[in-house]
Parts: structure tokens; C-alpha cells; sequence
């Protein structure tokens, strides 16, 4: 459908060279082992990256992350990766604070897809944006104490810095973690809280905001119609939202004024929890993100911890073998993802249950596929650093035993062939006759929730919620990784940018899977028996010092990790940062914007057409 | 015409709801009384809505999935040791697991404190575990599998939600049971149907282990003392007394002949560099559950026979 010049790599030593011209006393490279990009002096920031987004053309924010080099550094430091919408690889650009107190400049004006990774950064490592606008915790309450993510930080349940603990072995008497921390009093204050003076000031500090409070304000026009702004607050519990999520919305009668999110119910600090973990405990932790496309979730951080493994001497890519079978797990993945969004997004629409029970009934098949080939339906767990867990079994076979009677059993590339070539196609057209041409779909769906195309790059949209709005970007061409470049598929694209072209590009890329499964069958076929591991399966593999940013074209957007090793200093199996990209989460920067002028109704609709998995979107 | 989209799409919905009947009376009216036609009901050919009555039926599960480890021990009826663990108590379990759900004690000798590779306790917190899999998959004994029993539903968690050794032991004939592929698979990568560390033995005392096929996968495994010399099987197996005295002197015999062996040992171990790598890649769990384990004692005697055959 589309076709766009391929940038090349040598293209980011240009852009760093005219940086430094520009800016000689202001850029300087990176030259710590294993990094790459640019440390750009914070004062001078914004205008730097002016000059990223509009001279150089690094259009698009992917992430703006922060790190905390407590111990190696006194300093922090705000990463970000910037890309350009034709394709090619980052410009990585940092800015350092020091630790005591940190204060880098907010980049909002220049890409408003910094909103959200601005406010996070502040309340888990409490750096302060100037020129926010509105910097508030997102992810925890007001009036938490503390930042959670800065290393010194310790959680109520904390036993050491880095697993495997060493009470577990080997004299490990099984303690359970409420046994050390009673109810009640398994919250930590420190010192310096007075508890009577604590309260949680977050609905205060949100109402107030949106210029509102007891008193009535009548609004200006027809007289005769007495009307009053009202703030509705939708969920955090309601079946609307996917999760738990929250809407704050200001209506003039039906209509909505603002709309803020609110959001962190399902807040666990995943990426604390990474910190602590090995690189290899971190593989089933990313299921639990987004839980529905788990899959892709695996491949995007295998993809950055290989990143960080090939600086190492005794790498060994995944074989040509893993590299097939992992393109048909995403591939399947996508089109389990998009058959629960299209499902859903019905019930969003009032279709209540009946396009989502047909939708799932078609995932099912997929995912007996997965249970039989990763042991799980979700929480696959099934790639692994240089390559997957066990390669696609012969038979999907279960067994009947004590508890389990009704047993199946099917030749696995049978059941693929004819999934991929019959099954899968015919049921897409499926759900096109059922729902493309219904009016009362197009009547709920067009022109509704629209997000032109200049504002979804710079509200870091990704995925379809980008495509739709007509940017070709998808992260398979942009930046290929695994063996996308051999395959043969098309980029879908829709222009209108409203909720009925995202339920199509949603069709589109279900299509695409399909023909890019279609290739991968023979390529199964004539791989039979090849090894599916290069090298032998470590569990604690050496990670050589330095970072990296892997990211995948997750059904929902852009999936990236970026991953710092301290290597062998600081804990030596154990990423000393860790950091989800979440689709879910940025892709909500936009939904203020695409709900105001639409009625309450409408937004669920929207939000169900961006399609958001509250576990990632929370982490 | 408006209105022909709905239309088209209850047309959809009708087709469903009719399929649902025609299957049923094609598959044998609303039960399947043959297996075949669930197989075909649950698999792709199926058309409309089709429901497992579960609890009264229930889908079976594949062998692969996963839910919640379970140790292996030998078989009741085996004979040499019956219901013996097959967990050497190494570790990497408790290492690999994410979220931290294993805790093991190592057995010790009560004579000489030092470690024996057996778990004295073994405890899995299945409200912490997260069903990945790694211990199973990292496991270099093949000691610990994931189970498919996944009704675990309780009236008291902090009771019943902690498994310990007894609650986890299941034997190897119900891993074959639930698994066949795998543990078919595990066995020929381990050479023979026994525990890696038998197998090693038995190799040593010149048997070759039963080469392992899905017909022979039942089969009782053969008493091995007759054949096999004492110290490594008594090693391996022995829960009677005289056989762990027995063990104990020989541990303190090769304890103290290591300690006397001590200076002179290093420049024989590094001399036959092909000979020595072989047995440290294939012992390397073995290095870090027993100090005083069994590769030891073996050494010098194992060297003079590498000097034998190449003096030959």
C-alpha cells in the first residue's frame, strides 16, 4: 500500500555531527561502555530538541525514561528516544540531574507524547519538570511518600536488593512475606511523616484543577436554559473501561468540556520489581503486561536483553528456526489481540456480548494452539534469550488422566494449515459481514473520536490508533527486527482517524497477519528439526555492561524496553534498569483531545478503539 | 437501503445460532457419544456454539501445560529406592524462580554436617507461584515438572496453600502418565529411563541403561546392586543404616584422602586436559550441591585409569 524511503543507519552519526555543530558546548556523545546517542546539557534542552524534531526531522518521541545511577553516579538521568516517521533507527539523547535535586525541562511543548512519561518520571523518581503543565503523580496517589523507583527506595516487603534471595537456599524455612509484615502494620513510615497530618489530597488536587469546586457557575448563553458544568467521574469500576480506569469529565450538559484520565489501580511497579529480578526472571513478568498479546510481550524484551547480549564475545543469534517460529507466535498473537478489540469494541458499542463471544470463540483456537506448544493460553513465557522455550510440538495432544477426561488430538501442522489458510480467513470475513456495513456501527463509529495525523505523532500515538489517522509507521518496516524484511506484507493504513477506521485497520491487519502466516507455513515445513536454541539455554546469562532500547510492533503499539546493565559492579545478573514502553499507556495522552466536543456515550466507544489493557497501561 | 447492513449482520447471527443445532444433530444429537466427534466439536471443522459441561466433564490438557511444580520420587515399587527424590537439592529451582516461591533445605549428613544431595524440605508457596515453568525447564535432574492439576481451590490458604515435601511428591509413573511425549523425550536425553546420577553409575560399572521407548516406558527398572559396584550405587541409593555407616566412612575416607592428596592433586587433574573436561561439564550441578559429593573420590582412581589405557 505504501512505500517510504528506507533511512539508513549511518544516518544517526549525520544527525550527532550536526548536533555538535550546532551546539558544541551543549552535546557531547555518550561515551560510557555500551552506550550510545548524546548528553545534552539540561539548560539548553528545549531548544535542542527543537532542533531534533524540526531540523534534523526526529519527528516522533518514542520514550522519555528516567534512570538513577545511585551508587555509580550521583546523578540521574532523563533518556529519550526519538525516531523519525519515514523509518530508520533513534537519535538517543539524555539530559543529567543531579540527585538532590532533580530538574530537567519539561518537554511537553515540543512533543505533548511526553505528558505521561514526564509525570512518571516524577512520581517514581521525582524529578521536576518545569513547564509542565501539569505535573502530578499518575500512577500513585498524592501525598505518597517518596519515589519508588529511586534505588535507595525501599518497599514494605523488602528483603535485599537483587533475587535469588538468599533465604531460600540452602537452609530456606518457608516464611510467608505477611508473617514478617502483620497486616496492619506492613506500611513503612518514615521518620519525618506525621501520620495525623496525612492525607490523601489527590481528589482535591484533581478537582481543582479542572477550575471547579462547590460552588455552581452558570454558564453563559440561553438564559432561559438554566445549565451547570458538571464533572462526572467514569469509573474506576465500570465495565466500560477495561479494568480499572478512570475518567474525570467535565460536561456542559451532554457534552464533554475536558476529560482526564486517572489512572494506577493496577499499579504493582512492575519495573521495580524487574530491577530486582534477574534478566531472565523478568521473561514471564512481561505476560502480565499486556495480557492479551503475551507473546509479542516475550519477543520485545528478548529482543533487548539479545541487544545487550550481542556486545558480549560468545553471542550466538537465535537460529533461523526460532526466528520463524517467534514471527508465527507475534503474527497469531496479533490477530488474538485484534479479534478481543474488535469484540469489545462492540460491547462498547452496545452490541452487547454477542460480536465479542464470536470473537472469542475464534481466539480459542489460537490459543489451544499456544496452551499446546508454551503450556499456558496467556501467560506463554515462551521466548527465551537466543531463541524459545520448546519448539512447536508434533501432536496438540492432551491426556486423559485422573482429573481429565476429554481428551483432543490433532497434528500440529495440520491444525496450523488449516487455521492459518481456512479458519482464520474465514472468520474475519466473518466478523466484515457482521459488522462493517451494519449503520448502526458506522452511524455510533464515523467521524467520531478523530485524531489528526500531525497530532497523533506528537501525542506519541503507535499502532493502530496511529495508522488509522493515516501515519504509515509500523515498527516491522520502520526498524525491521526478526525476519520481517524477508516477508512479504503491507503496512495498513486509513485516513479518517476515527473509531470506525481503527475497527478497520484492525480487519486490515488481521488480513496482513494472515498472508504473513502464510508465508511463514513453508518455512516451518522446510525448518523441521532444525534447532530451535544456538548455543545452550543459560539461565544466568552474562550481560555485558551498557543499554538498550528493543522494541516490537506489539498489537497495541509500540512495545519497547529500554534496559540498562551495570553489568558486574552492581549486581551482576540483574538489570539495573528496566523500562516498559507501554502502548497502552502513551496512546491515553490523546484521549483528552479525540473526547472533547462528543458525548459521554462516545467515549467509551473511544477508549474501547484505542484498545488498552489496564495491566500495562498500570504496570 | 438502510438497514441492509443490519440486516446482513443478523443474518450472521441466525447462521450461528442454526449451526449450533445442525452440528448438534449431526454429531450424534446434543451428547457426543463418540470421542471422535468432540475431537471435532472442539476442534476447527466446528461451527457454532459448542460448551464443555465442566465440572461434570472436563477438557483434558495438553501435555505441556503448566501449573504449579510437583517433585518427582522413584515409583513405589521400585527396587532399590522406592519413593527415593529424585531432587539432588541443588538449587537452581530456587535460583531461576521469579518470583521467589521455593524454599529448600539442604540434607545434611547428621554425622558430618556436610551436605548430601537430598532435600531435607522443600516448600512451594503456590499463592506466590506464578506457573512459568522455569523450574521445571532449568531443573538438571529432571526432579521438578509442572502438574495439571489445577483444581487447588481451599478454605484456608495459609494452611493448604503451602506445599511442602510430602504434599509435592508425586512419583515418576504419574509424570509419564500426564506427559508421555516429554518425559519420553527427557529420558532419551538423559540416556535411560533412571536418575541422571544412576545412569552415570551404572555407565561407570559398565551397563548400559535401557534405551528408553514409549514401549518400555512402564517397565520396572532392574535392581542394579548385583551388577554394580558398591560405593556409588550405596552413594545414590541407601536408606537403610549399615548402608549410610558405609557411606559415611567412605566419605571420611575420601575426605582425608583428598585433604593428604591435596598438594600434589592439581598438576594430575590439569595434566589430561580431555579426560578432565568431560566429566566437569557433565558433573556441574554436581560441583554445587556436594563439596564432598561423590566426583571426588573417584578422581584418582579415574586418572590411573586414563594412564592405563594411554600407557596402551
Amino acid at each position: 500500500m505504501t512505500d517510504y524511503p528506507i533511512v539508513e543507519a549511518t544516518d544517526i552519526p549525520a544527525a550527532i555531527t550536526a548536533l555538535k555543530q550546532h551546539y558544541p558546548d551543549a552535546v557531547k556523545e555518550d561515551t560510557r561502555q555500551g552506550y550510545s546517542g548524546v548528553v545534552v546539557d539540561r539548560k539548553r534542552l528545549v531548544e535542542i530538541a527543537k532542533f531534533i524534531r524540526d531540523d534534523l526531522g526526529f519527528d516522533y518521541l518514542s520514550s522519555a525514561t528516567a534512570v538513577d545511577y545511585y551508587g555509580i553516579a550521583d546523578e540521574m538521568e532523563m533518556v529519550y528516544h526519538a525516531y523519525r516517521t519515514a523509518g530508520g533507527p533513534a537519535l538517543v539523547f539524555k539530559a543529567q540531574t543531579p540527585r538532590d535535586n532533580p530538574e530537567i525541562p519539561s518537554l511537553v511543548e515540543i512533543w505533548p507524547g511526553a505528558d505521561f512519561q514526564e509525570r512518571e518520571a516524577w512520581d517514581l523518581y521525582g524529578i521536576r519538570f518545569p513547564g509542565h503543565p501539569n505535573l502530578k503523580r499518575i500512577l500513585l496517589w498524592e501525598g505518597f511518600h517518596g519515589h519508588p523507583m529511586r534505588k535507595d527506595w525501599h518497599e514494605a516487603y523488602y528483603e535485599q536488593d537483587h533475587k535469588p534471595f538468599d533465604s531460600r537456599w540452602p537452609a530456606g524455612h518457608v516464611r510467608r512475606a505477611e508473617e514478617l509484615n502483620v497486616y496492619g502494620k506492613n506500611v513503612r513510615y518514615p521518620a519525618d511523616i506525621d501520620l495525623s497530618k496525612l492525607s490523601d489530597r489527590s481528589e482535591e488536587a484533581l478537582y481543582s484543577d479542572l477550575g471547579l469546586g462547590v460552588s455552581i457557575q452558570e454558564l453563559e448563553g440561553d438564559a432561559s436554559l438554566k445549565t451547570d458544568r458538571l464533572v462526572v467521574n467514569m469509573g474506576p469500576h465500570h465495565p466500560s473501561t477495561h479494568g480499572v480506569f478512570r475518567m474525570i469529565i467535565t460536561l456542559n450538559g451532554e457534552t464533554i468540556e475536558s476529560l482526564e484520565p486517572v489512572m494506577g489501580y493496577l499499579h504493582r511497579n512492575h519495573e521495580k520489581i524487574g530491577e530486582r529480578n534477574t534478566f531472565l526472571h523478568n521473561m514471564p513478568f512481561t505476560d502480565r503486561l499486556d495480557y492479551i498479546s503475551s507473546m509479542s510481550n516475550n519477543l520485545g524484551y528478548a529482543l533487548a536483553v539479545e541487544q545487550l547480549l550481542a556486545k558480549g564475545a560468545r553471542y550466538q543469534p537465535p537460529t533461523y528456526r526460532a526466528e520463524v517460529i517467534r514471527v508465527l507466535m507475534v503474527e497469531l498473537t496479533r490477530i488474538v489481540n485484534h479479534y478481543w478489540a474488535i469484540g469489545f469494541l462492540l460491547n462498547d458499542l452496545g452490541a452487547f456480548f454477542t460480536p465479542a463471544l464470536y470473537a472469542i470463540a475464534e481466539r480459542e483456537k489460537i490459543l489451544d494452539f499456544f496452551e499446546a506448544t508454551a503450556g499456558s493460553r496467556m501467560m506463554c513465557n515462551y521466548m527465551r534469550f537466543g531463541g524459545v522455550f520448546k519448539d512447536i510440538p508434533e501432536r496438540i495432544r492432551s491426556v486423559a488422566n485422573l482429573v481429565n477426561d476429554r481428551v483432543r488430538d490433532f497434528n500440529t501442522m495440520e491444525y496450523l494449515t488449516e487455521l492459518i489458510n481456512e479458519r482464520i480467513p474465514r472468520s474475519i470475513d466473518e466478523l466484515d459481514e457482521f459488522l462493517t456495513e451494519s449503520e448502526i456501527v458506522k452511524s455510533r463509529s464515523i467521524g467520531v473520536g478523530y485524531l489528526p495525523p500531525e497530532m497523533a505523532i506528537a501525542y506519541s500515538a503507535a499502532g493502530p490508533l496511529l495508522r488509522a489517522s493515516g501515519v504509515p509507521y509500523d515498527v516491522r518496516r520502520a526498524e525491521p527486527y526478526s525476519i520481517y524484511p524477508e516477508l512479504d506484507f503491507d503496512i495498513a493504513v486509513r485516513t479518517h482517524g476515527d473509531i470506525y477506521d481503527r475497527y478497520l485497520i484492525r480487519l486490515d491487519e488481521m488480513r496482513e497477519s494472515v498472508r504473513i502466516l502464510k508465508q511463514i507455513l513453508p518455512r516451518l515445513e522446510r525448518t523441521r528439526g532444525e534447532p530451535i536454541f544456538a548455543g545452550s539455554k543459560q539461565h544466568t546469562p552474562r550481560v555485558p555492561l551498557g543499554e538498550a532500547y528493543g522494541r516490537v510492533e506489539n498489537p497495541k503499539g509500540e512495545l519497547g524496553f529500554y534496559i540498562v546493565s551495570a553489568g558486574d559492579e552492581k549486581g551482576p545478573q540483574n538489570p539495573w534498569r528496566y523500562h516498559v514502553r507501554a502502548p497502552s499507556f502513551i496512546n491515553l495522552t490523546a484521549l483528552g483531545q479525540m473526547c472533547i466536543g462528543h458525548k459521554v456515550a462516545d467515549v467509551v466507544a473511544i477508549l474501547g478503539s484505542i484498545d488498552i489493557v489496564l495491566g500495562e497501561t498500570d504496570r | 437501503m438502510y438497514g441492509k447492513g443490519i440486516a446482513k449482520g443478523l443474518w450472521v447471527t441466525f447462521r450461528h445460532f442454526v449451526n449450533t443445532y445442525l452440528d448438534d444433530i449431526r454429531y450424534a444429537g446434543r451428547k457426543y457419544l463418540r470421542q471422535d466427534n468432540f475431537e471435532i466439536r472442539q476442534g476447527l471443522k466446528a461451527q457454532g456454539a459448542f460448551t464443555v459441561q465442566y465440572p461434570d466433564e472436563k477438557l483434558a490438557v495438553p501435555e505441556r501445560f503448566r501449573f504449579i511444580p510437583f517433585l518427582v520420587v522413584e515409583d513405589p515399587d521400585h527396587p532399590e529406592r522406592p519413593n527415593h527424590d529424585w531432587c539432588t537439592s541443588c538449587g537452581i529451582c530456587a535460583k531461576v524462580c521469579p518470583p521467589q516461591c521455593i524454599w529448600i533445605v539442604r540434607g545434611s549428613d547428621p554425622a558430618t554436617g556436610r551436605p548430601i544431595p537430598e532435600p531435607e524440605a522443600f516448600y512451594i508457596d503456590i499463592d506466590i507461584c506464578m506457573n512459568c515453568g522455569y523450574c521445571a525447564e532449568f531443573c538438571p535432574f529432571d526432579a521438578i515438572k509442572m502438574d495439571h492439576d489445577y483444581e487447588l481451590a481451599s478454605y484456608d490458604r495459609t494452611r493448604h496453600h503451602i506445599h511442602d515435601k510430602q504434599r509435592l511428591s508425586k512419583p515418576l509413573s504419574y509424570w509419564k502418565q500426564i506427559a508421555p511425549t516429554t518425559a519420553l523425550e527427557e529420558a532419551i536425553e538423559r540416556g535411560g529411563w533412571e536418575h541422571p546420577d544412576i545412569i552415570k553409575v551404572m555407565k561407570k560399572a559398565g551397563k548400559e541403561p535401557v534405551q528408553p521407548t514409549a514401549e518400555n516406558m512402564f517397565a520396572k527398572p532392574a535392581a542394579l546392586t548385583a551388577t554394580v559396584p558398591e560405593p556409588p550405587a550405596a552413594e545414590a541409593a541407601a536408606d537403610a543404616d549399615p548402608a549410610k555407616a558405609e557411606r559415611l566412612r567412605k566419605r571420611e575416607e575420601a575426605l582425608a584422602g583428598k585433604r593428604a592428596a591435596e598438594g600434589g592433586e592439581a598438576p594430575a587433574a590439569a595434566a589430561p586436559p580431555a579426560a578432565s573436561a568431560a566429566p566437569a561439564a557433565e558433573s556441574k550441578p554436581a560441583e554445587t550441591l556436594a563439596p564432598g559429593g561423590k566426583p571426588k573420590f573417584d578422581k584418582q582412581a579415574m586418572l590411573a585409569k586414563i594412564r592405563e589405557r594411554k600407557a596402551k
